[in-house]
């Protein structure tokens, strides 16, 4: 048996199915548009959801960018972008500025997306008011009626019982002043960047086959209250080991020498190119 | 966080792929595909029902190709799966065509056409064979002549052969007798064209069409456990296995030019495509129904199970839980359609534990972050 793959993996009816839902999406800001998601060649829960949006969005001259968790060559990444070379033979690229489509998981680049770009969020938990409601009946009644009271109280819960909002990645958010949506478990850190960001946003989740965007220049609010502010995670004080930058989201690292914790930026484009430009600096 | 430093990811997961190829190659057995789909033949039927696609062939590749894992062969099954188009629809089948090779039933000692006890595992003694080790083709020549002369040999006599598979015949449903004497609530029949739930997103509340086909696709342990429980206390439930059918469906295909013959059942001839083999199972339940009054009396409802393949216990338990999904019932989670229905899938399950395994540094730093805030002062 010898078998060929059609470009893209998909069947061009699959395609057009799911680009019809994008599009569905782009025209409800922030609604969970359901679509038939397919079997990946990936496991569900890694990245299926966003993987089929790339795979129905992408065309001969796309320039294509894979991160997860901020790094083009984490597994899961290195692994997504062999899919779809060996199914579509694009060109891949670690340059945000590059890409012409991006597909991430749980991060949002550090370098500013233009509005000529896509970025492919992969999602594994659509639903903000899960953690509210278990029943996906109920849920979807909820956002019909904007019936979010819910995912303020588990807000409200957390200040009275912490102090602080202590949500961590997945911060809810409000899009175009109607849905609350999940945001991906990007960290506090990226939600801002939503806010009136020039690029197309997708975010697929495979597992739980929902579509939904955020479409350019639309206004996304982070949750909270007037008097306990949207807060992102705070990396005051610190900076990255490698290129010095004092205004990225940085990872943790223990110094296995001197078992002092070091920082070094999460986002590995964003670091290298600085790096380039301190030496070029140095010349 | 050694698997996800800064660079070299992608040398480290090629050299992984190729110790996963090692692993399978080192004993230096080589395991032709023609020997899972002749020796492995339930593996097989397991994992087409859960993969939803019905081809030995494939699957058997599939099961080479994850090592026998069943979880890891449905996978790479669903996955080739999605790659083909959707070109036909089969015609509805009705399951009294099914060529029976074996039918027993529960509720009856003697049934119209006899219980057919066919190939079943259920009558013998689960002591290992270690015969099997010194097992040969000479052996196995033998042992097949001589079986195949038996029967001959009973046919030529013109005995009804407990054991002939060129007996296998239509014959009819066992619920059938009940249903006549009017004990089996009959539902009005259904012919709406049913939901392809690979093709469109379930919605809540579910029609029984979509409840069944994400029942017969389930992981057969998910399926089972859920059947159990139902039957152990966490449902209302107290079945009795009407009949349970294994045998070959026929299948048929409209015309695409002539999709109507015009005899009002919108349904043309069709062109017979071949057969598959199933499970079918019907468990009836008494269920107590007020005829008001203060009067109650006991009437049957059915469950109702198939699957690709040899698949008995999945067939049974799905059988439970479809009656379960059927009567709504908030005390227990197994009578609740979405608790049910989102978690039965092999491939939705497996891949959301597994993608544990992938790095959650960005997040859990994010929430790192979160619980040293709840904590600033205690920490040192």
């Amino acid at each position: 048996m010898n078998r060929r793959t059609h470009f893209a993996f998909f069947d061009e009816g699959s395609k057009r199915e799911i680009r019809r839902s994008i599009l569905k999406a782009i025209c409800v800001p922030g609604y969970q548009v359901p679509f038939a998601s397919r079997e990946m060649p990936i496991a569900r829960g890694w990245g299926t959801g966003g993987l089929q949006l790339t795979l129905s969005l992408v065309g001969k001259t796309d320039v294509l960018k894979v991160i997860d968790q901020g790094c083009d060559e984490s597994v899961n990444a290195v692994n997504i972008k062999k899919l779809v070379v060996a199914t579509t033979g694009i060109p891949i690229t670690d340059k945000a500025e590059e890409a012409t489509l991006i597909q991430s998981r749980h991060r949002i680049p550090e370098k500013p997306l233009a509005n000529d770009q896509i970025l492919v969020l992969q999602v594994p938990m659509p639903e903000p008011l899960r953690m509210v409601e278990p029943s996906e009946r109920v849920t979807k009644r909820l956002h019909a009626e904007k019936e979010y009271s819910g995912a303020y109280l588990v807000l409200f819960e957390d200040i009275v019982r912490y102090g602080h909002m202590a949500t961590g990645a997945d911060h809810p958010v409000m899009v175009n002043d109607r849905y609350v949506m999940a945001p991906s478990p990007i960290p506090k850190f990226d939600n801002p960047k939503m806010n009136m960001s020039p690029a197309l946003i997708l975010l697929g989740a495979g597992r739980e086959k929902k579509i939904y965007a955020v479409p350019p220049y639309t206004k996304v609010v982070s949750l909270d209250f007037e008097d306990f502010p949207f807060e992102r995670e705070s990396f005051a004080g610190k900076k990255c080991r490698l290129c010095g930058a004092g205004d990225t989201y940085l990872d943790e690292l223990e110094n296995p020498v001197t078992g002092v914790a070091e920082y070094q930026c999460n986002d590995s484009d964003r670091c290298l190119t600085a790096l380039k430009a301190n030496a070029g600096e140095k010349k | 966080m050694a698997y996800v430093a800064v660079r070299g990811g992608k040398a480290a997961i090629e050299a992984s792929l190729e110790r996963l190829t090692f692993e399978r190659l080192k004993s230096k057995t080589h395991l032709p595909v023609s020997a899972v789909e002749g020796g492995l033949r339930l593996l097989v039927d397991q994992v087409m029902s859960e993969g939803s696609l019905y081809s030995r062939e494939v699957a058997s590749i599939a099961i080479k190709q994850g090592e026998g894992n069943p979880e890891e062969a449905v996978f790479l099954l669903r996955a080739f799966r999605s790659t083909l188009p959707r070109k036909y629809y089969t015609q509805t089948s009705d399951s009294e065509t099914l060529r029976v090779e074996r039918r027993i039933s529960a509720c009856f000692k003697d049934i119209p056409g006899g219980q057919i006890l066919g190939t079943s595992p259920d009558y013998s003694h689960r002591l290992i064979d270690f015969d099997l080790c010194d097992e040969t083709e000479k052996g196995i020549r033998e042992w097949l002549g001589a079986y195949l002369k038996k029967l001959e040999g009973e046919r030529a006599d013109g005995n009804d052969s407990p054991s002939d598979p060129a007996e296998s015949l239509s014959l009819p449903k066992v619920i059938s007798y009940l249903r006549k004497e009017g004990l089996l609530r009959d539902r009005p029949i259904d012919d709406r064209e049913p939901e392809d739930i690979t093709q469109k997103s379930l919605t809540f509340p579910t029609t029984r069409a979509e409840r069944l086909q994400i029942l017969t696709r389930g992981q057969t342990g998910s399926v089972t456990a859920f059947g159990y429980a139902a039957l152990r206390g966490y449902g209302v439930m107290h079945p009795t296995v009407g009949e349970l059918r294994v045998g070959m469906l026929p299948l048929t295909v409209s015309d695409p030019y002539h999709p109507d013959d015009g005899d009002g059942d919108g349904d043309g001839d069709g062109y017979y495509i071949g057969e598959i083999k199933i499970t079918e199972v019907e468990t009836l339940i008494p269920v107590p129904v007020s005829r008001g009054q203060g009067k109650t009396e006991i009437e049957f409802e059915l469950g109702y199970g198939a699957c690709f393949g040899q698949n008995e216990t999945k067939a049974i338990a799905m059988s439970i839980v479809d009656h379960c999904l059927e009567t709504k019932n908030e005390k227990y989670p197994t009578h609740d359609e979405e608790f049910v229905l989102y978690h039965v899938d092999s491939v939705e399950a497996t891949g959301f534990i597994s993608h544990l395994k992938l790095p959650h540094y960005v997040t859990f730093q994010s929430k790192l972050d979160s619980v040293r805030k709840t904590r600033k002062g205690e920490l040192r």
